[in-house]
């Protein structure tokens, strides 16, 4: 069996950044496993700009913020391999893969990578009811269609979900030519970042319908409508709000799933909430070796925080590979109060690091505070937060040096009004 | 006049409070970076935007992304894809090479953001 070092598993932004990070901290014997024809991932079809503006001070469309890595690729010479299918990975490290020139190979590796990306939710997850016409995509296809095949998926559209990429297509299938009529979220705010909104929908007079679901896709062959209604407080469509909304064509932009499916093979355990592996502060989960980054450990919002934390797995998985000891005190931190997960699950108490993590409500005026029973290790304070957007907290070794328990609670704290007038 | 903008310079979207009267800029609050004061001054006067869409490559089977090279007028970005989507390239096509110069007389140049 082939032996390797390092195995990257995806050659999107996430693995792209681990691989570069990993040869430039010498490790050199690296092989990246792409399931397409190219490396890059998602950024292939995100032609819009607005990717780099932390990572590089300028502001890049995804191809371009793609390119500066895959360059780095070339000059490195780092190894990948295309179109090929990783269908295993154990928790020793072997890797089994298929391609249409080797067929059926596997590899020992001393180290993985996890950077596998995540997938769309689709009409399924959603149970939405009526007929089964053609002229139903996920955003994400769509976006595929029209970037990278040419083809407009649509004339008249309705857009289901206000996530980025349902507010990006809305934006791109009006510029080349359809009507969208409507963007419609069943939560009472977007799920998408408020630029988003505002140049993608506002931009161009879209509608948003927040506290709105499609109750019902019409048609035979194609979409010929669907059923709208407002929803209560509880999420439940109310039957008398219920207006009809002629369009030939629905996307969906309704969530994200980080595809797992290799990780649950290799015994890795899973967060219930973010869908991807438990973590420490090296991007580790509970099989050592195996690291994890980017959309396959949690959902972001931003392709920068993917190659920083894509960065972090690197350095542990080359740590990893050189023997180089680990510290072993650490604490588990409990997302509570408000706050719905926090990646990494896991820290280490000897070195700096940075929290990462979602709210459950929009809200204003709030502090963040990672707590050690009632002793306060750090604070943050926001003006404004929103699910839709990730959050971040730095911690230094000072910080840490206070943590005495096992675990220790992150929770949001709404400020009293006396605080706010001071 | 007082208005309330959302800056879409960065993902951060700060809310920004502007005064201004007519096509001048009186005040901006809420920014938290230089940017959002430019924002602001071009948003009440003339707002633009970055535009990017695809080009046809006649001997490829995929699209050329590409994008302005600078902001341009945002009322007529609709124009300005007629203009984009009637031509067609040939590959090879280097990232960054200018696909259309000075679009519509704007001194703005579209350019390729792949390679293909």
């Amino acid at each position: 069996m082939k032996k390797i070092d390092l195995v990257i598993i995806g050659g999107g932004p996430a693995g792209m950044s681990a691989a570069v990070c990993a040869a430039n901290n010498g490790i050199k014997d690296i092989l990246i496993i792409e399931r397409e024809e190219a490396l890059g991932g998602i950024l292939k079809q995100c032609i819009h700009n607005g990717f780099g503006l932390h990572k590089f001070k300028e502001e890049l469309t995804g191809p371009e913020y793609a390119w500066k890595y895959e360059k780095q690729i070339f000059d490195l010479q780092i190894p990948f391999i295309l179109e090929t299918m990783v269908i295993e990975i154990t928790e020793d490290k072997i890797i089994t893969a298929v391609n249409q020139t080797e067929g059926y190979f596997q590899i020992k590796a001393k180290a993985i990578i996890l950077a596998m990306g995540c997938r769309e939710r689709n009409r399924g997850a959603l149970n939405i009811a009526g007929t089964r016409p053609s002229g139903i995509f996920t955003a994400g296809t769509a976006q595929k269609l029209v970037n990278i095949k040419g083809y407009l998926p649509g004339k008249t559209v309705v857009i289901l979900g206000s996530g980025d990429i349902g507010l990006i297509m809305a934006r791109r299938m009006t510029l080349e030519g359809a009507k969208v009529k409507a963007v419609c979220e069943l939560l009472p705010y977007s799920g998408g970042l408020t630029r988003n909104i505002v140049q993608c929908l506002n931009d161009f007079d879209i509608p948003l319908l927040l506290s709105h679901t499609v109750t019902e896709i019409h048609g035979k062959d194609r979409v010929s409508g669907v059923s709208v209604a407002k929803v209560d407080k509880n999420r439940k469509p109310i039957p008398e709000t219920s207006q009809y909304i002629a369009c030939d064509t629905v996307l969906l932009s309704v969530g994200l799933i980080p595809e797992n499916e290799l990780s649950k093979g290799a015994n890795i355990k899973l967060d219930c909430v973010t869908g991807g592996a438990v973590v420490n502060e090296k991007r580790e989960t509970s099989v050592k070796g195996i690291f994890a980054c980017g959309n396959v450990l949690h959902v972001h919002d931003l392709v920068d925080y993917v190659s920083e934390e894509a960065e972090l797995a690197a350095i542990g998985a080359v740590n990893h590979i050189k023997n180089v000891q680990q510290t072993k005190k650490s604490a588990i931190i409990i997302p509570s109060n408000g706050i719905r997960y926090v990646v990494p699950q896991i820290i280490g108490l000897s070195e700096c690091t940075t929290l990462y993590f979602r709210v459950k409500d929009c809200d204003e005026n709030v502090t963040i505070r990672l707590k050690d029973g009632e002793t306060v290790i750090a604070e943050r304070k926001k003006r404004k937060t929103t699910p839709g957007e990730m959050e971040r907290i730095a911690l230094t070794k000072e910080m840490l040096s206070i943590i005495k328990s096992a675990q220790v609670t992150l929770e949001l704290a709404k400020e009293d009004a006396s605080c706010e007038r001071n | 006049m007082r208005k309330e903008l959302i800056c879409i310079g960065c993902p951060m979207g700060c809310p920004l409070v502007v005064d201004f009267e007519g096509k001048n800029l009186i005040h901006v609050s809420g920014n938290t970076c230089p940017g959002g004061e430019k924002y602001a001054k071009e948003e009440i006067s003339n707002p633009k935007r970055i535009l990017t869409t695809t080009v046809k490559v006649e001997n490829r089977e995929e699209m050329l992304s590409v994008k302005s090279s600078a902001t341009l007028p945002k009322e007529k970005l609709l124009n300005y894809m007629k203009i984009i989507n009637g031509i067609t390239c040939k590959a090879p096509i280097k990232i960054g090479t200018i696909i259309i110069k000075n679009i519509d007389n704007t001194g703005v140049n579209i350019l390729a953001t792949k390679n293909c």
